[in-house]
This record gives structure tokens, C-alpha cells and sequence, in this order.
């Protein structure tokens, strides 16, 4: 178990590396951010060619990375274009994200697995046609549709929630975007468990535990549920990175200023520090994330453990 | 052993949620105060992120524009109605030559933390803005200031002097400005935010200073947290005449103006100084008369790449014309902009007014839609280098894409044909100036122009003067040079304005650049509100407004 986990930390390692380096390509080939600082008027050369100087970008690109790395090593994420550090918006934005991220993986669970354990378990039958149907409306209709609709229908129209959330964003105020946010994939974890459930009822092992004469209840959280878990996990645990970068969405339309919104902001003004930046911290949530899922592994499935 | 594993599990999920809800508890939102017509009210207004640091000589954008004409006031300021600019701070400013000025200010003026206002606190900033070493965005409004060229060499070599030699303390309450060029206009370009005065504390921890400003204006900030809100409260002690008539402004800033729409329909916002495009058609019946749509000193523009020389050969302009006759002004400002927007007849803005140099219809027959002769004009000129128009736009903000696309439409109505124009989108707007400073564009390209000062001096000179900081088309001609710097050595200012519009006549004769149309502030409120207004820059006038 212990040389697993240190094998994956090391497989992190070139990930990161060509994660951050393929992000900083990518935004440095897209010009010259100083050209867009100064409005639809031309900066004049002399301030540009400093603002230029001040952040690094008369350098060329590789040695522009390099020093990036470097500083990222000690804990300094650059300056954004506001002259706010980056850090500090990291700050700001994360908790509000993770917050988000909390809701939608709580939506997840609780109402995706539930779903899908009750129509495993009666598969074929009205609920279990319903609920299908109903997921395959939910994954056919685009997040912001969804978001947009909700926030008509309970913001203004019926008035039970706020349309946008403030700037502390508490939990309560998240509980309609992190539903948008989860929609999705909670369909997914609903059909996911219910294949899986309905596939393990027939297995040797719930045979056994049933002519064991077990009570239904522990045939079906213990042995059937927590063997059929184990494609849920891998999916939600790969989804909570997702649910991060991608809340750029619903974080738009609610006016949630997490990290959806400074990427969004920094990609419009071109601001390699806060892309950059903001990208490393997704990705290595992204990989300890899978880690965490792996290591679940181990707990759901003990044969895992020794391989 | 199992159990204690889900323990763990189960420890650092809550750990990690509390972790999330400790980061993000701040105060409460203390929301709307509950003032009733007596002056205490307190409104909220969407907002946008600051792109710069708010310092008045580096913001060259809207939002921040906002804030600093809360908290700032300068030597003069301009009227919301009619664009004129009122001395402010100045008692007066005297010249003989155009060249010379002296500058009094009024006695008893405050910053906000106390400190008085004086000579050598406009000095100061105006040294400060112009020195290159501060990387000032709006640097170049000082560029009229003798010693300029030392403060800011144009080349980027190393600068000589730290203050411009061309201003002079004089006394507590006087200073001297020395121009390097005649400029008889220049008294009413100082309304501008980049000329407020600064305080002593900007200079002694900047830092502090621009983590919550501090100004002259009617309001002061009462908290300020980047990236999401600005509380701003009326200053009691605020000397000028224009008092706040409210409590205070609360600022959110909203990553999407829909949604700022969404919250004012929804009762959770007050004011939205940027109606969506896509609520144009409903926000009628939504707001009835708290709905405004006024004209703001906003003029679009097709310039085109004269450094290109398919672009400027002889007979071209005749093309050009061509093009501007094609395209069906009113057609796209109805359906497209829900009359948003004006039809352009001139290089200038309505908000200027007659006297200010606004001449309806200068641009004559060169400007009106009539099918036939654009065709006739086009196939004389020798048609579009290529036989294909592109038209570039940023894509990323602005909606520009429809009106781009019919704005083709119309052309190739026109011509009958359906390549004969168009669009070319350019992913993001750095990218897009990107290309045009350095000079990459082979055809049109869209252009906007949004004034510094209400002068017409500011919608010409900037952009078609010979190598002017905006001339991005590179078009030159000398008989719109010498117009130019006749009107501005012109002391009689009816003189002046003439001046300048034969100059425009010029540019027209030579289609330097299509007029399109002139952009209206549209804003929308509660019906908490009175009193709203947007001024000739498109804010609103915020001291006025009163709540209910």
C-alpha cells in the first residue's frame, strides 16, 4: 500500500509539470496581454515596453516558465493586471469554490446513489422508467439552461431564493447552484449505481448473503452496495476536479466569484499569472483527487489493498 | 481497524468543510439601509472589476472611471446635461497666449482624512501621472505639459527629470501650467480624472492608499473588497456644492450583466448602468419609465488599414465611400441595437451640442444608404482589393458579431454578392489590439472611440492626426494636420470649433474612417430610485440621486 501511494505521488510529478507547461503555451500564444490594457486606445510605447518589463513578458517564453516555476516553488503566484496578488485571490475564490463543490458532491451522493439503489433494485418498473427518463432530460439539457430557468423561476419569479449570491457565499445560498452544478453528473451516479446494483443482485456473493439469512437491509448496504460502489466512487471522485474548473458556468450565472469567475477573468485579459496559477492548484486538486479515489479503493474492495 | 478508517474519512470531510466556511465568513451583507427620503438611504449598483489599480492617472476604463468620479474632484467637472465644463476646484484659470495658464483654486477644500486640498496637491498627482516610472496608463494626458519628453521619453529610454518643468507651486492655492504647444482648449480638458489632485498619504504608503482610496469627492470608501464589492458612504464633511443626496452606494460587481439584470427584477439590486443586449426588446414593459437611453460621447467606427497599400492607393477613397454608402444605418440601429444607438452623420457625438462642435449631417450624401451609388462608387474605385471585405472584431465582449455580420449583409445586398463581405473574428480582445498596434489588418476593422473630455478637439485629434496615439488606420493628411493645429491655437472658441469641423470635412472628403453610430448609456432602476441620470460619459450621476 505505502510503495502505491508513493508511486502515484511520483507519477504526479510529470503530470504537473506538462499540465502547467501546456497551460502556459497555450496563454502565451495568444499575444500580447499588454496590448489589451489599455483599452481601444494603444498604450503609448514607453509604458507599455515597462509594463512589459514589470511582468516579465520581454523575456522569452521558456525563460518566462522557468522563473514562473521558481517562484511557484516558493510560494509566489505572480501578480494579476489589478495588482492584487494572485495568491490572495486564490484566497478569496477557493473556499468559495470548494464550498460550491461541497454541495454539489453532498446532491451527488445522497440523491444520486439513493436514486440509483432504488431503481436497481426495481428495475423495469415505473420508478425505475421514471427516474431513467427523467436523467436522460437532465443530461440532454445544458447546465445554464438549467441554471438560467431556476434562477427565473425561484429568483424572480417566485421569490425563494436570490438570484445571484453575495459576495460571502455561505452555504445556504449555494443550495440551488450547487444543485445546477451536481445535475449532470448526478444523473450519471444515478445510472451508474443503478447498472451496477442491478448487476451484482444477481452475483454468488448476495446469493450467499441472502440464503445466509441476512436481513435485507445488510444484504444491500453491506454486500451489494458497497461492491457496487466502486465505479460511483471512480466517477465522483474524477468529477470533483471537474466540478471545480467547470463551475465557470454556473458561477456566471449566479455571480459566484469563485474560481470559475478569476479564470474567466483572466482569460479575457490575458493574464498568464492568474491562469497559470489558478490552473496549477485545479490540476493538483484534480490529482490528489484521483489519489484519494484509489486509495478508497482499498477500503471498499480489501483485495485492492494487496495488488 | 475498518471502522477507524471511515472515521478518518469521514473527519477530514468536515474538516475540509469547516476548513471552506471559515475561510469565506466576513461580515454580514449589510444590504440596503432603510432611509426614507431623508438624505440617508443607501443604494446598491452593479459594477464591474476594476481592470487597474484605482489611481487616477492609470485608469483608462469605465468602472473604475466610476469610482473615481465618486470620491475625486478636479479643477473643473462637467455638466450632466449639457457636457460643459464647470470650474470645480478652480476658481479660475487665466492665460493671455494659450500657452501659459494659471490656476487658482478655492480655498477650504478637504481630503477625506483631512488633509487640505492645495496647489501642490494637483502638481504632485500630475507629476506622478506623467512620470514614466509609475507605468501610468493615462500618462499621455499630460503629454501637453512642457517637460514632458523628460518625465516620459516617447523612444522608453531612461527618463531625465522626476517632475515636469513645466508646472510651477506659486502659492498655497496657485500654481502655473506651461504647455509646449499653444492649446486654447486645454482649461476644459482638466475636468478628466486623470488631473484630480492627489493627497500626501498617496505618496507616503502608496500601497494602504490604493487598498482603500482616499479623495476630495462627495463620497469616501467605507470598505472595499476586490474583485466583489465597494461600499462607498456620503462624506459629511465634503466641501463642493454637489453634496451626495443619498446615503451611499453600495458597488457589486457582477461577472455578467444578466445576471445584475436578473437581481434587479428580482429586487436585489437597485441600479444597472449596462441593460444586456439581450433584454433590449423587454426591458421596456419590465421598467417602463425607469428605464433610461441616453446619448453618452461613444462614436463606433470602420478605420481601415492605410498601411496597407491596396488599402491607399489613388481611387480608394472612392471605395471607402462606397462601403459607408452601403450599409443601412438605420436598419441595423432598429433591429439590431433595439435604437440603442444613433445613426452617425459625423466623426463627432450629439453630446457635445451645436456650440460644442456636434454638426448633424457633416457627413452628407457619404453617410446615407442609397444601394445604386455605393455600387456605382465601389466598381469605380476598382472594387475591394481581392474582390473580398474583411471586417475584424474582437469576439470575446461587446456583442460585436451581429452587427458585424449585418453590417456585411447590407453590403452584399448591395453588390449582389454574397462574399463580397465578411466578418473576421479575433478570439479576444488583447489579441485584437494585439494586432491593429501592430499594424497587422488588411481591411476594416472595428473601432470604438469613447471620449476623454466633452471637446471635439478629443473625437479628432487622437484619431486621425498624423501618428496620434489612437490614429490606428495610420491615415495622415496634412491639410487635416494644419486645420487641427490652427483650430487649437484658436483663442476664440466658436473660431476653433469651425476650424475643426473643416478639418472633419477633409477627413470625410477622404473617408478616413465610416461613422457607424453614436452609442447611447442605457441604465435601468427600482422604484426606490429618483432622480437617475447618466452623464455625457455614460455613469451615473450618482451624488443625485435620491432614495426612497
Amino acid at each position: 500500500m505505502g510503495r502505491y501511494v508513493i508511486r502515484r505521488l511520483l507519477q504526479m510529478i510529470p503530470v504537473f509539470i506538462g499540465a502547467t507547461l501546456l497551460i502556459f503555451l497555450m496563454v502565451n500564444v495568444m499575444g500580447d496581454p499588454i496590448a489589451g490594457l489599455c483599452g481601444d486606445r494603444q498604450c503609448d510605447p514607453a509604458t507599455a515596453a515597462q509594463l512589459r518589463k514589470e511582468f516579465g513578458l520581454d523575456k522569452p517564453v521558456w525563460q518566462q516558465y522557468l522563473t514562473y516555476m521558481g517562484n511557484v516553488f516558493t510560494g509566489d503566484f505572480g501578480t494579476a493586471f489589478n495588482g492584487q496578488k494572485v495568491t490572495e485571490l486564490m484566497s478569496t475564490a477557493f473556499p468559495v469554490t470548494i464550498r460550491l463543490t461541497i454541495v454539489a458532491v453532498v446532491f451527488e451522493v445522497v440523491i444520486g446513489i439513493t436514486l440509483g439503489v432504488v431503481t436497481g433494485l426495481r428495475r423495469g418498473r415505473p420508478v425505475d422508467t421514471g427516474v431513467l427518463l427523467v436523467t436522460l432530460v437532465v443530461i440532454s439539457v445544458p447546465t445554464f439552461v438549467t441554471g438560467l430557468l431556476l434562477q427565473l423561476l425561484l429568483g424572480v419569479e417566485w421569490g425563494w431564493i436570490k438570484p445571484s449570491v453575495s459576495t460571502d457565499a455561505p452555504f445556504d445560498e449555494l443550495i440551488v447552484p450547487g444543485l445546477v452544478l451536481a445535475s449532470v453528473s448526478l444523473a450519471y451516479v444515478t445510472r451508474l449505481t443503478r447498472t451496477s446494483i442491478a448487476e451484482n443482485r444477481r452475483s454468488d456473493y448476495v446469493r450467499t448473503a441472502v440464503a445466509k439469512g441476512l436481513p435485507r437491509r445488510r444484504v444491500i448496504t453491506r454486500h451489494l452496495l458497497r461492491n457496487s460502489l466502486i465505479p460511483v466512487v471512480t466517477f465522483i471522485g474524477t468529477d470533483v476536479g471537474a466540478l471545480m474548473g467547470g463551475a465557470i458556468v454556473t458561477e456566471r450565472i449566479f455571480n459566484i466569484h469563485g474560481v470559475g469567475y478569476q479564470l474567466y477573468q483572466g482569460i479575457l485579459r490575458q493574464n498568464t499569472q492568474t491562469v497559470v496559477g489558478f490552473v496549477t492548484v485545479l490540476v493538483l486538486v484534480f490529482l490528489v483527487a484521483n489519489l484519494l479515489v484509489d486509495l478508497l479503493y482499498a477500503v471498499l474492495d480489501p483485495r485492492i489493498r494487496y495488488a | 481497524m475498518r471502522g477507524a478508517t471511515h472515521a478518518r474519512w469521514a473527519a477530514c470531510a468536515v474538516a475540509v468543510a469547516l476548513t471552506a466556511t471559515a475561510c469565506g465568513g466576513g461580515d454580514d451583507d449589510s444590504g440596503g439601509g432603510s432611509g426614507s427620503g431623508d438624505g440617508s438611504g443607501i443604494l446598491s449598483s452593479s459594477w464591474g472589476d476594476p481592470q487597474n489599480p484605482l489611481e487616477p492617472a492609470n485608469t483608462n476604463e469605465v468602472q473604475g472611471g466610476k469610482v473615481l468620479d465618486m470620491i475625486f474632484r478636479g479643477l473643473k467637472r462637467y455638466d450632466a446635461k449639457t457636457g460643459k465644463a464647470d470650474n470645480m476646484m478652480a476658481e479660475k484659470i487665466e492665460t493671455t497666449d494659450s500657452q501659459n495658464f494659471t490656476v487658482t483654486i478655492k480655498n477650504g477644500w478637504k481630503f477625506s482624512n483631512g488633509e487640505a486640498v492645495t496647489a501642490k496637491s494637483f502638481v504632485d498627482a500630475w507629476n506622478y501621472g506623467a512620470s514614466l516610472k509609475n507605468n501610468q496608463k493615462n500618462a499621455y494626458f499630460f503629454g501637453y505639459i512642457d517637460g514632458y519628453d523628460k518625465t516620459h521619453p516617447e523612444d522608453g529610454g531612461k527618463q531625465t527629470a522626476d517632475t515636469l518643468s513645466g508646472l510651477k507651486v506659486t502659492g498655497t492655492n496657485t500654481f502655473t501650467v506651461k504647455l509646449n504647444q499653444k492649446f486654447s482648449t486645454f482649461p476644459d480638458t482638466l475636468g478628466y480624472a486623470a488631473f484630480s489632485p492627489l493627497p500626501q498619504a498617496f505618496f507616503d504608503d502608496h500601497a494602504a492608499w490604493v487598498s482603500k482610496p482616499v479623495g476630495n469627492g462627495p463620497y469616501s470608501i467605507d470598505s472595499y473588497t476586490k474583485g466583489s464589492q465597494m461600499s462607498l458612504r456620503k462624506w459629511d464633511a465634503y466641501s463642493g456644492p454637489d453634496k451626495a443626496q443619498n446615503g451611499g452606494v453600495d458597488l457589486k460587481v457582477y461577472t455578467d450583466n444578466n445576471t445584475a439584470y436578473t437581481d434587479l427584477m428580482a429586487g436585489n439590486l437597485d441600479l444597472v448602468d449596462d441593460v444586456p443586449a439581450a433584454q433590449l426588446g423587454n426591458v421596456k414593459s419590465d421598467l417602463g419609465d425607469r428605464y433610461i437611453n441616453t446619448p453618452a460621447g461613444i462614436i463606433q467606427t470602420l478605420a481601415f488599414p492605410f498601411y496597407d497599400k491596396d488599402w491607399d492607393k489613388p481611387g480608394m477613397e472612392k471605395v471607402r465611400t462606397g462601403l459607408s454608402r452601403a450599409i443601412n444605418r438605420e436598419q441595423i440601429t432598429d433591429t439590431i441595437f433595439q435604437k440603442t444607438r444613433t445613426p452617425a452623420t459625423d466623426w463627432t457625438s450629439p453630446v457635445l451640442g451645436e456650440e460644442g462642435g456636434f454638426k448633424e449631417g457633416l457627413c452628407g450624401d457619404a453617410c446615407e444608404y442609397d444601394p445604386e451609388e455605393a455600387k456605382k462608387l465601389i466598381e469605380e474605385g476598382g472594387g475591394f482589393p481581392g474582390g473580398q471585405v474583411k471586417i475584424s472584431y474582437n469576439a470575446d465582449t461587446g456583442s460585436h458579431k451581429q452587427w458585424v455580420d449585418a453590417v456585411c449583409n447590407s453590403v452584399n445586398n448591395v453588390l449582389g454578392n454574397d462574399k463580397a463581405c465578411v466578418g473576421n473574428p479575433v478570439g479576444t480582445f488583447a489579441d485584437y489590439r494585439n494586432q491593429i498596434t501592430s499594424s497587422k489588418m488588411s481591411g476594416p476593422f472595428r473601432a470604438g472611440w469613447q471620449m476623454d473630455y466633452p471637446l471635439i478637439q478629443n473625437f479628432l485629434q487622437p484619431l486621425y492626426y498624423t501618428n496620434a496615439s489612437s490614429n490606428d488606420g495610420k491615415w495622415t493628411s496634412k491639410e487635416f494636420d494644419k486645420l487641427v493645429d490652427e483650430a487649437n491655437a484658436e483663442t476664440d472658441r466658436a473660431k476653433a470649433v469651425e476650424l475643426f469641423q473643416q478639418a472633419e470635412e477633409v477627413l470625410r472628403d477622404d473617408m478616413g474612417a465610416i461613422p457607424l453610430w453614436y452609442q447611447n448609456g442605457s441604465a435601468g432602476y427600482s422604484e426606490r430610485l429618483s432622480n437617475v441620470a447618466l452623464n455625457p460619459f455614460s455613469l451615473p450621476v450618482y451624488s443625485e440621486i435620491k432614495v426612497s
